[in-house]
């Protein structure tokens, strides 16, 4: 007969679900709300965020994971990811601040953005490339590493449903172009540079259309 | 940060045919390092989906039976704790929907079965095939031969295979590829270290995989989840190949020969469910499988643990499906 016993696996997993290094600084989300107050001119009261067509576009930040923001907030302070407009406001946190400004938008409920329908064609090709990816041009689909419905997994791979179109492609683009380099393993670096600007127009107007929440 | 400028023929022709092509010229690349085809090999034009969905000649009855078929290789979890008793999916292995070369392509079985088959010494079927992943990959029980389930995988099968000739053997892009003997016997030590820098960010520090919202999302590699002792996987010519030519995922090609030796023997030097072939003695199993066993770690000593010496079959209520049986064709024929 053989039972399945509570295996040396599953303790070990029990343990290490206590103390990941992206979790190892756990902010404080109502310190967090008020050190945003200098956030909400772009990322908006909600955290929603703001397209802004033909400029950069601000993300949404409310329901993304905290740790994701708090790397981003750290490599926007370093260097590690280079941007004019954040570079200031991150340079400003200390990294108890950044983790409980991290915390404050993880903690907010995502909410729907505004969003441009994509054509048809952009529709299908960007479903396309979400849901199932592109093998023959070896293009990995998004939910292959961020998860089902591309809404997110851990602190490495963040939502990317409900998200700006314009962000996405500008960071789509700025991997392309070797402006954006603070991917893990060059990861996304891998993926981004395979894709053509029509896969990046339909793949981001596809995902800012899907529910940044189920 | 390391950008990788020397582009493979496939990234080339990539980036030659799109559309808008990525045409900058610092613009940085990870290629696509894989091996190209040999001369004289066939190499397969596999039907993509979308032409499956655009197909009008094709009865809309078969099309349904296999867009089943797709939709079970894709999402094998959907049998879960009926066929499947671990966290697999076919595509978790043959990844690219089972269409891609170097990641195990799932068509030449419906082109090269029935044919005789090493691992268990018999002549078997696509279906038996198929079943054989069911048992070790999936730490689970096959789909009936002849049931709905089967026969939609067996279809998927047989439509990606549409226009390959029948037991043509020398296929590019067959398998996993094969590696070269590494210069160094593969290693432990220097295989955690290959798992921490490249593998841990998406299966996890005691690779247990990762899951969200109750999806797996990147497979465990040992552990109860895990592909079973008597998968293919376990054999280190087979994972080394596979991690060189599919991992990191997007970056097939950027370890070296030896780094996917090392991380090969290092994931298969951890603990996984029994092998369904079991006697009961994991040194005795060894030996009567050991034309598949030599290339694993199974029944073998690794920092002073015998690896496989216990009765653990994970989430699996049972030791062996129904299909693990010998086969005997001795009767042959009497119209010769």
């Amino acid at each position: 007969m053989y039972i399945k016993p509570l295996t040396w696996t599953s303790a070990v997993m029990l343990s290490f679900c206590a103390l990941t290094p992206a979790q190892a600084e756990t902010g404080n989300a109502d310190k967090g709300k008020q050190m945003a107050a200098v956030c909400v001119a772009c990322h908006q009261q909600d955290g929603a965020g703001k397209e802004n067509p033909d400029a950069e576009s601000w993300p949404r930040l409310a329901g993304l994971d905290a740790g994701y923001i708090q790397k981003q907030l750290a490599d926007f302070k370093s260097g590690a990811r280079n941007n004019a407009t954040m570079k200031p406001f991150a340079s400003m946190l200390n990294t108890e601040q950044a983790a409980n400004v991290a915390a404050y938008y993880a903690s907010l409920p995502a909410p729907a953005i505004k969003a441009t329908a994509p054509t048809d064609a952009q529709q299908a090709l960007g479903k396309k490339l979400a849901k199932r990816g592109d093998w023959d041009r070896y293009i990995p689909a998004c939910n292959s590493c961020h998860g089902p419905d591309s809404l997110g997994v851990g602190s490495s791979f963040p939502a990317l449903a409900g998200q700006h179109a314009g962000y996405i492609a500008q960071q789509l683009n700025a991997w392309r172009e070797g402006k954006r380099s603070n991917d893990p393993q060059d990861l996304m670096l891998a993926v981004a540079s395979r894709m053509s600007d029509d896969d990046i127009a339909a793949v981001s107007a596809w995902l800012a259309n899907q529910p940044a929440a189920k | 940060m390391n950008h990788f400028t020397i582009l493979s023929p496939l990234t080339l022709a990539m980036v030659l045919t799109s559309n808008t092509a990525v045409a900058a010229e610092n613009a940085p690349q990870v290629p696509v390092n894989l091996p190209p085809p040999k001369a004289g090999q066939y190499v397969h034009d596999v039907p993509t989906i979308d032409s499956l969905i655009e197909n009008d000649k094709m009865k809309p009855q078969l099309r349904s039976v296999v867009l089943k078929g797709y939709d079970l290789f894709m999402n094998t979890q959907q049998l879960r704790g009926e066929n499947v008793f671990n966290d697999m999916n076919c595509r978790t292995c043959h990844m690219g929907e089972g269409r891609k070369s170097w990641a195990a392509p799932v068509w030449p079985a419906a082109t090269t079965l029935p044919n005789f088959r090493g691992k268990n010494q018999h002549v078997n079927s696509v279906e038996e095939r198929i079943a054989g992943c069911f048992s070790f990959s999936m730490n689970g029980k096959p789909p009936a031969y002849g049931s709905d389930t089967m026969l939609s995988l067996v279809a998927y099968h047989k439509w990606m295979a549409t226009k390959a000739p029948m037991y043509e053997g020398n296929i590019a892009g067959r398998g996993f590829g094969k590696l070269a003997k590494p210069a160094q016997e593969p290693d432990y030590q220097r295989g955690a270290k290959v798992f921490k820098d490249n593998c841990v960010i998406c299966h996890g520090e005691q690779g247990e995989g990762k899951t969200a919202r109750g999806e797996v999302v990147f497979p465990p590699l040992w552990g109860d989840g895990a592909y079973n002792w008597g998968a293919g996987m376990v054999r280190l010519k087979t994972a080394s190949a596979f991690i060189k030519h599919n991992m990191p995922l997007g970056k097939p090609g950027t370890l070296s020969d030896q780094q996917a030796w090392d991380v090969a023997y290092y994931i298969d030097a951890q603990e996984r469910p029994q092998d369904p072939r079991f006697t009961g003695d994991v040194k005795e199993t060894r030996e009567k499988y050991l034309n598949f066993h030599k290339h694993s770690l199974y029944g073998t000593v690794v920092n002073g643990k015998l690896l496989g010496d216990h009765k653990n079959t994970g989430e699996k209520p049972f030791l062996k499906p129904f299909n693990l049986r010998p086969r005997d064709f001795a009767q042959g024929s009497d119209q010769l």
